[in-house]
């Protein structure tokens, strides 16, 4: 009963959330885009998943949400209003039926937590009654992670490096900053 | 950017609990929820707070970028390398059970080594990020 009351409480402020990301002006809207993954950190809790809960909680409330403030302290605001002639109707007409095809979707889910899922059946049944006694590692998670689907992980781990690269590659090096901070010097010593 | 006393003194008192915390689920993962992952976001919060509130030079001082770029590939190296040393040791890549004297000590051994391989390229990854952003607006 009180998981129900939880649930239909955090649904519900998840659903305020968005509809005040729509509404808001961009830095607002990236504080809301915070609060949105608190509120889902606290559902992934309710439903058992504390390690997800974490990482919603680290990355999505905390360091992405610096990052987009970061970003928007970068770019300028040039955006316009909407064009006269905008018409929402057709994004409404797609957004609409996504939507309906996902609900449709959800129907021939199999219910929370059901033994009989398609998910429960095939390896994870394994997992439950082999990781502790295979790996001494009480959290199946870390055990299913680190050991059974170690090859995934490193595969991870490689796309976050990539991720970094990438990053000091667009946007980071040091040698554009120590040229531009030459280049302003020299401005200085001219003026 | 004019120093606020509130900021300042709660930072400071907040910081220690967070990285104690991010080597709390460092190194307790294997135990209790969480992992290299989230340990290496959280320590990154940790820095990353530390640079909003005292700006992004005091917090390059405390970790510069070349140090960053090194633990980043660090990281991956020590994943990586757990496997090599499986290969040598004649197992398959990334089977921990023989690095220990039995398979369930080999076994946590690896994890312990893999989450923490994973843990120190996240938390300088997202770090490197997070300066490469904030360092761009300051010209």
């Amino acid at each position: 009963m009180i998981d129900i009351i939880i649930n239909i409480t955090l649904l519900t402020f998840l659903a305020i959330t968005s509809v005040a990301i729509m509404r808001m002006t961009n830095l607002f809207a990236v504080i809301m885009f915070g609060i949105f993954s608190l509120l889902s950190a606290g559902l992934f809790v309710v439903m058992d998943a504390p390690d997800v809960a974490f990482t919603e909680a680290a990355v999505g409330a905390g360091i992405s949400t610096v990052l987009m403030l970061a970003t928007l302290a970068l770019t300028k605001d040039h955006h316009e209003k909407s064009p006269r002639g905008h018409r929402p109707w057709l994004p409404l007409a797609v957004v609409g039926i996504t939507g309906a095809a996902l609900v449709y979707g959800t129907w021939d889910i199999p219910g929370f937590g059901d033994p009989n899922a398609p998910t429960q059946t095939h390896v994870a049944r394994y997992y439950i009654e082999n990781a502790v006694p295979e790996t001494g590692v009480p959290n199946i998670v870390t055990a299913v992670l680190a050991s059974y689907r170690g090859f995934d992980t490193l595969g991870e781990v490689a796309v976050v490096f990539t991720a970094g690269v990438a990053v000091l590659l667009l946007i980071g090096g040091k040698r554009s900053k120590s040229s531009t901070k030459v280049t302003h010097e020299r401005g200085q010593d001219e003026a | 950017m004019k120093p606020n006393l509130i900021l300042h003194v709660v930072s400071k008192f907040l910081i220690p609990l967070i990285i104690i915390f991010a080597l709390y689920v460092q190194f307790h993962g294997d135990f209790g929820p969480g992992g290299g992952f989230q340990a290496g976001v959280i320590f990154s919060a940790a820095i990353i707070l530390y640079a909003l509130v005292f700006g992004l030079d005091a917090a390059e001082e405390i970790i510069p970028s070349r140090l960053l770029r090194i633990l980043a590939s660090l990281g991956v190296v020590i994943y990586a390398g757990v496997g090599v040393v499986t290969l040598l040791l004649g197992a398959n890549y990334l089977d921990y059970s023989v690095l220990g004297s039995t398979q369930i000590a080999g076994q946590h051994l690896g994890i312990l080594l893999v989450e923490l391989g994973v843990g120190i390229s996240v938390a300088a990854v997202m770090l490197i990020i997070f300066f490469a952003f904030a360092g761009r607006g300051r010209e």
